[in-house]
């Protein structure tokens, strides 16, 4: 029958709008309102999945976030599907396809099962002890069976077709958990007029108030004052208050990381709503108002489906109207759950508790609780449970004298288990903050804070409704750095528990399966195990066991096992140590995390003003660093090589045009800019005559090179430089690191232009023709405007600064305009070549010519440990400079000794082999491995203009071994090359002076 | 992520900034005069302590200065920032803060 | 040693596992060794065991300040490979892949190496060319590692996505097929317990506090917080601590410690097959015997030793990991955390002698130290037995940076480990 463990009444869903989703194929009804775990309750489902490692039978333990057990695949349509949803954090919605997980084939009858029966075996750290025979079987056998029945759920297979937002906020204070503490911390801090953010996991804010319909707080009851609090936090401007965000991770300097969950619980939400939202909140001030978290009891098969937290059987009435079981029994070591059972009875439900504590330990609630007509059995242990699939009945048996006396079963449906409260400190202890541990309340509560934050309620343990709010209104007070103060009058709050570790049992303990960690099937005997095997650090007892790492990082057992282990130890408490806990709080997904940042938002992607005729002549583009560059210009039909070939004939034979606007540029200005240059670069720089152009070569301080580039001076105090496309912005820190903090007495200015002008390289015989009618106020002849020179003027009406040199090796200028300019001068300067047989070209043809004129590339060529004199540049320097960056490290003595490699050219046997870049080069090919490798092939290309492969290499000792055949690496073998000069066009360099 | 306070700018996110390492190296006013090991010192020995640590950074999508900060490095937390060319008001013979 | 088999294992499934002893002793520090090793992860305690097995030197303590295995060797992405690009990593690295493969035997303790092959990918020229270098230099130093086109980059990892559309499309890839992942933690207990059951002293919860020299300024001993224990050589094997180690003894090094973070995914069954590293986007991804997916990528850019670091670099590494795994964006981060990595000038470590008699230094691994376990605890080994570095760790040495001969495999490749 549909909904046949819903309540009557009560519960916070909205009755007048049911909803309808499927579990394992099977129809569920529930109302708008329920969770996926209180519609399945309301069925009267119970088994939701199966564990990790023994496959066993397992149900829903809690209402919260803090579920292990009841993980489910949840199917939202086509590619929004994904594993490992938490039943009781999952909105039910209409449509939704909800799947169980780690069982085949069925729910039911899991064959993994199996594992169950070979418990014994399958002890923690069993894996560490075999698998190992023979080796050969790690690989092949033994992990990928290992691997086929771990994980949980299946990883999605297809491209999500959801997208992820994100927004950064600032904030006064940021109140994290909206109940009864934070909701007063918050109202005392939005009174101030403070800033205020307040953000709650949960559908609704409240909290514990939720479900608490009969407290009363200032003489109103939970619910009315609760919705006020949100009215007011509502109505008020200076507050955000985000439900359904979970606030994960608290990092340094008081930035908090949430994600708020924006579309998934919606079947109506709007194309394009994102599915979540990651907010990165810089707070002023915290409040931590967290909450608890129950502690399950540890006693055997304790992990039946049908055994609940107590609070949570509580809640799952309360709030969503739906009685777990028609018979529950509450089994607890503490006054919150006689409150629970109170509420079932109330409910109409069956109902019996068991205390483990001796009468005379108990509070006034027991006979409160046997006034209220429920059987209460005090001084009893837990020894087991009945049923397989679903709990059928509860162990029990007396304590007395230190002894377990005579076992009794009390039939139930449910159980509702309560072994105390856990502060959630999880962000505090994030925020760094020391832990302290209270014994009274057998926890660790906020100590010493590292940030600016304080806890309040439960969180800092404080249990009492009255307090917890007096406690939020003060954080919320002087968090907004107000000293006002109120007291709340509230209801009484059961609360106390006496600390159980594992409990006490007439059974063999070393066979007795008590669960601590439920999801990963962690026992209290494995604990006993690591301990036994010299696992002390509670770090190494949750390595060794894996307690504490599952999903719900151990949100319900992590205390349970350090009292565990405390106890096996004999040691107190603290002295095991705590875990650090560290973000996330709860799993929160990589879409959320990533937000928008795929593709184009990943990197951006940067274009030249000439990018688009590019794109539409066909050009072919190749990413270097964030830029995208033209590569080639295919024709139809042409494939790379011929396309290449064509373009460097024509740059050879003709002219081509090139789009070199990606050239990183730098203006280096004031009346220090020649001894600035002077220090940053190799070479002098004081005589260089304005209007001249030199190559510049610049070093690290640890004398390898850098960057290079051409530098034009323009003026005695203006240099325009040049650098690398890929280094621009590295070579300006550089500038600016030595300008700023080595040399602040020099006047001097730096700025970069990279991106203010658009270089057109036109290149090739019939270079100065092409550009002769577009230029004014400029003398192109090669007696007034010589190769490496620069001059100011206008082409096509527009402002340039045209420099007459070659990065090919031939004839040619390069023109810079202003970036708006462009396109347009790029196209007068196509069609006034379009007689000459003007050709676009791209990198591929720009690297090819200048190889064959021998020009470095530096990150080709060169890689971050190679000198001047390595790539043949030692000529550069300028030796009389007293000083330079990198000077003093070329005089170490690694890099003056024998045997550097060098640069030099390579010409294969086979003149139609081009040679792999990165290719090794070896003296003897026969040599057995290791073999010596004298060098590699740093680039590689086949030559148009000299009809065969060229290669340059970096080779041991390289300049003295030209002539010399040498070996170089292909991929079936080696091949056999000579060593020659890297310069394989036009050796008396007449061309690029025509 | 940090939050740094930038001497010309105020407090801004540390995706703004470049650490440049530590702070307070002067490179020897003549390179040429000190020996191989003193140089290597120079370029790579570094004090990299737990503790309170001088150290250099460049808010570089801002004001684009370098400036130094006194930061420790086991809390992560600032003690004070302050341009290059002066020296930390707290004194660098503590460990800790 | 109880020897761990499947026949040990099912004998004590009979009656519970009651009989397990420690995997190693508590023990109490003794007055004098003949090796104090500084720091009890994978690299101190394997140097231990080595010294024990190889060189028959077992009066040898292992100095913890907290418990073994919980710095870097607990909090890695467990990456094994061996294709660098110098002979001198290449050597250094294939030494311990060597002992890698049969590690679980040697140690008697399934470390669960599994060699599911590392494929980096290339996304430009660049990376092409230089992935082609260490391909064919690998293959002169007789490692296997091979190039892939980016159609078999993704029949080798078909969740991979090579279509035109990402940021920066696959072109291809190098693959070490030999290369794979381990059981991090298994790796420091497997040691641990090898060298104890041949008489090292591991001692936990012993923080060094000082290094004790003579007059003739070579080191005697070390002041710890469980007294002053006399060593007649001290190996500081500290990781991130290294620097406050040396510092004691007055050796300043050159090494920055930086947070490096890693994150592992929900488990999830297996749907990656082995392990991928991108350095253009910058990350790389693994997924667990348990069935985690185990991501890393970058330090943060500022030193601390606050084994914490910022969101930013998590969001920006799965921005990497999304932008070529777009499928995995609906998986959840479940864990995170940061190591203190040491990281030299020229990301390459130092192994070998100090300016100080006695005293040694093994430290420098940066970013990629687990994968060197075992080859650095047995050079190591080797050196503090017979105060001469091993062949293999000859390169290593602190004087590299004075003479300028830096082994910058980083410069070299800008590759990330």
């Amino acid at each position: 029958m549909a909904q046949a463990f819903r309540l009557p009444m009560g519960g916070r869903i909205d009755r007048s709008k049911p909803i309808r989703f499927t579990f394992d194929g099977r129809m569920i009804d529930g109302f708008t309102g329920d969770t996926v775990a209180s519609a399945l309750l309301a069925n009267g489902v119970h088994l939701v999945g199966r564990s990790f490692k023994y496959h066993r039978p397992r149900g829903i333990l809690s209402h919260g976030s803090d579920e292990p057990s009841a993980l489910l695949s949840v199917d939202r349509g086509p590619g929004r599907v994904d594993p490992n949803n938490r039943a009781s954090v999952v909105e039910a919605r209409d449509g939704l396809k909800i799947v169980s997980q780690n069982r085949w084939p069925s729910l039911a009858f899991d064959v993994g099962a199996v594992n169950d029966l070979l418990s014994p075996v399958f002890v923690a750290g069993f894996y560490y002890k075999t698998f190992m025979w023979p080796r050969s079987f790690w690989d092949k056998v033994y992990e990928p069976v290992i691997r086929a029945a771990a994980g949980l759920g299946v990883a999605p297979q297809v491209a999500d077709p959801d997208r992820y937002a994100n927004r950064h906020a600032h904030c006064d204070v940021l109140v994290v958990g909206a109940g009864p503490a934070g909701l007063a911390a918050a109202l005392a801090a939005a009174e101030t007029g403070k800033r205020v953010i307040v953000a709650d996991e949960q559908a609704e804010p409240g909290g514990a108030l939720l479900h608490q319909p009969d407290a009363l707080i200032d003489g109103r009851g939970a619910e009315a004052w609760r919705a006020a609090a949100i009215g007011e936090l509502d109505a008020r401007e200076n507050v955000v208050l985000l439900p359904r965000t979970t606030v994960f991770g608290y990092y340094n300097h008081n930035h908090v990381a949430m994600v708020e969950r924006v579309a998934d619980h919606r079947s109506d939400a709007p194309a394009g709503t994102p599915r979540e939202r990651l907010w990165q909140v810089r707070a002023a001030e915290v409040v931590l108002a967290t909450g608890s978290h129950e502690r399950p009891l540890v006693f055997a098969d304790n992990d039946r489906p049908g055994v609940m937290l107590a609070e949570s059987v509580r809640v799952f009435i309360n709030r969503y109207g739906v009685a777990p079981g028609r018979r529950t029994v509450f089994a607890t070591s503490g006054a919150s759950a006689y409150v629970a059972a109170a509420d079932a009875k109330a409910a109409g439900i069956d109902v019996a508790l068991v205390d483990i504590r001796e009468e005379r330990e108990c509070g006034p609630e027991a006979a409160w609780l046997r006034a209220a007509g429920v059987d209460v059995l005090t001084g009893h242990t837990i020894v087991g449970t009945q049923g397989r699939k679903r709990v059928e009945g509860l162990v029990v048996a007396p304590l007395s004298n230190g002894g377990v006396g005579a076992r009794r079963v009390i039939a139930c449906d449910c159980v509702g288990m309560s072994g105390g409260w856990t502060p959630a400190v999880h962000l505090f202890s994030q925020s760094r903050g020391k832990l302290a541990f209270d014994a009274a309340l057998d926890a660790f509560v906020p100590g010493v804070s590292a940030q600016a934050e304080r806890s309040a309620g439960a969180a800092s343990g404080i249990y009492d409704l009255a307090a917890c709010l007096d406690s939020g209104f003060t954080a919320g007070t002087r968090a907004a750095g107000s000293s006002a103060r109120r007291t709340f009058a509230a209801s009484e709050t059961r609360i106390g528990f006496k600390p159980a570790r594992a409990l006490p049992t007439d059974a063999n303990p070393a066979k007795v399966r008590a669960f601590v960690d439920f999801q990963n099937d962690v026992t209290a005997k494995d604990l006993k195990l690591a301990m036994r095997e010299g696992f002390e650090s509670i770090e190494h007892v949750k390595r060794y066991t894996t307690t504490g790492m599952a999903t719900d990082q151990g949100k319900t057992s992590n205390m349970n096992a350090l009292g565990i282990v405390a106890e096996g130890l004999g040691r107190p408490l603290p002295s095991v140590g705590t875990t650090t806990f560290r973000p996330p709080y709860t799993p929160v997904t990589f879409g959320a995390l990533v937000g928008p940042a795929r593709h184009a938002l990943f990197d951006p992607i940067r274009t030249t003003p000439i990018h688009e005729w590019a794109a539409e002549h066909g050009a072919t583009f190749e990413n270097v660093a964030l830029w995208r560059r033209a590569w080639y210009f295919p024709r139809p039909g042409e494939d790379r090589q011929t396309a290449v070939a064509r373009e460097c004939r024509a740059v050879r034979e003709g002219v081509g045009v090139f789009d070199g606007s990606t050239l990183g540029k730098i203006e280096v200005v004031g009346p220090d800019a020649a001894e600035f240059m002077n220090r940053l670069y190799v070479n002098a720089w004081i005589k260089l005559g304005v209007g001249r152009c030199r190559y510049g070569l610049m070093l690290k301080e640890d004398g390898y090179i850098l960057d290079d580039g051409v530098v034009a001076r323009l003026a005695d105090d203006r240099f325009h430089v040049t650098t690398t496309t890929g280094r621009a912005p590295r070579v300006l820190a550089h500038m600016e690191d030595y300008l700023q903090t080595e040399w602040p007495e020099l006047d001097v200015f730096l700025t970069s232009t990279t991106e203010q002008w658009a270089v057109i390289a036109v290149q090739g015989p019939k270079a100065r023709e092409t550009i002769a009618g577009l230029v004014a106020g400029i003398d192109l002849s090669n007696e007034a405007f010589p190769h490496m020179s620069v001059r100011e003027g206008h082409i096509c009406g527009a402002p340039c600064r045209l420099f007459r040199v070659s990065f090919t090796g031939d004839l040619g200028y390069e023109i810079n305009v202003p970036s708006d300019y462009g396109r347009a001068v790029w196209e007068a300067v196509v069609e006034a070549g379009a007689p000459f047989g003007i050709t676009p070209y791209g990198t591929e043809t720009m690297h090819v010519l200048r190889a064959e004129k021998g020009y470095i590339i530096v990150g080709q060529e060169t890689d971050g440990t190679v000198t001047p004199d390595d790539v043949g540049l030692a000529g550069m320097i300028a030796r009389a400079k007293p000083d330079f960056v990198g000077k003093r490290s070329l005089a170490r003595p690694d890099l003056l000794a024998a045997g550097r490699k060098q640069l030099v050219g390579l010409a294969t046997s086979d003149p139609s082999l081009v040679l792999d870049e990165g290719a090794q080069i070896v003296a003897d090919p026969n040599q057995p491995i290791p073999m010596t490798m004298l060098g590699h092939v740093t680039s590689s290309y086949f030559s148009p203009s000299c009809g065969r492969s060229i290669a340059m290499a970096l080779v041991a000792d390289g300049r003295a071994l030209t002539g010399r055949t040498l070996h170089v690496t292909t991929p079936d073998g080696f091949t056999a090359v000579t060593v020659r000069e890297p310069v394989f066009f036009d050796p008396d360099g007449s061309r690029v002076n025509a | 992520m940090l939050l740094i306070d930038c001497p010309f700018c105020g407090k801004r996110p540390e995706v703004e900034f470049h650490c440049g390492g530590e702070a307070h190296i002067a490179r020897p006013a003549d390179p040429a005069q000190v020996d191989d090991a003193i140089w290597a010192e120079h370029l790579f020995v570094r004090k990299n302590p737990r503790g309170l640590h001088a150290e250099r950074w460049r808010h570089l999508h801002g004001c684009g200065q370098w400036f130094n900060a006194l930061r420790d490095t086991y809390t992560d937390r600032f003690v004070e920032t302050y341009k290059a060319g002066e020296q930390p008001k707290h004194p660098l013979t503590e460990t800790r803060a | 040693m109880r020897r761990f088999s499947l026949a040990s294992l099912l004998k004590e499934a009979v009656d519970g596992h009651q009989g397990w002893g420690r995997q190693w002793r508590a023990p109490d520090p003794k007055p004098a060794y003949d090796v104090v090793i500084v720091g009890g992860g994978g690299h101190g305690l394997a140097t231990a065991y080595y010294l024990a097995t190889v060189h028959g030197i077992t009066n040898v303590a292992v100095l913890e300040k907290g418990w073994i295995g919980g710095g870097n060797t607990g909090r890695n992405t467990t990456i094994i490979r061996s294709n660098y690009l110098y002979d001198e990593s290449a050597h250094l690295y294939e030494h311990a892949l060597k002992l890698w493969e049969g590690l679980s035997q040697e140690l008697n303790y399934n470390v669960m190496f599994s060699q599911r092959g590392v494929l980096m990918l290339a996304h430009n020229a660049h990376d092409v060319q230089s992935f082609k270098r260490h391909v064919y230099a690998n293959r002169l130093n007789g490692i296997d590692n091979e190039w892939l086109s980016a159609e078999e980059c993704k029949a080798f990892c078909p969740p991979l996505d090579i279509s035109p559309d990402v940021r920066y499309p696959v072109v291809g890839g190098a693959l070490q097929r030999r290369a794979g992942t381990a059981r991090h933690d298994a790796v420091a207990w497997g040691y641990a317990r090898g060298a104890d059951a041949r008489g090292v002293d591991i001692i936990q919860n012993c923080e060094v506090t000082g290094v004790r020299r003579d007059a003739s300024g070579a080191a005697t001993g070390v002041e710890t917080t469980r007294g002053f224990i006399r060593a007649g050589r001290i190996g500081v094997v500290a990781a991130g601590n290294t620097s406050r180690v040396m510092a004691m003894a007055d050796v300043r090094m050159p090494l920055e410690s930086y947070p490096l973070q890693a994150l592992v995914s929900e488990p999830v069954k297996p749907v990656f097959p082995c392990v991928v590293m991108s350095n253009a986007v910058h990350a790389y991804i693994s997924q667990s015997d348990k069935g985690e997916l185990v991501i890393g990528a970058g330090t943060d850019q500022y030193t601390s030793y606050s084994q914490q670091g910022g969101l930013h670099i998590t969001t920006h590494t799965l921005d990497a990991i999304c932008e070529i795994f777009p499928q995995f964006t609906r998986m959840r981060m479940l864990r995170s955390w940061g190591g203190i990595v040491d990281v030299t000038p020229d990301r390459s470590p130092i192994i070998g002698r100090t300016p100080v008699d006695n005293l040694f230094v093994n430290c420098g691994w940066g970013t990629g130290g687990f994968k060197a376990t075992p080859g650095s605890g047995h050079v190591f080994a080797h050196t503090l037995a017979t105060g001469q570095p091993h062949p293999i760790n000859a390169p290593f040495t602190l004087d590299r940076f004075r003479t300028g001969r830096l082994i910058d495999e980083a410069a070299a490749a800008a590759v990330a480990h």
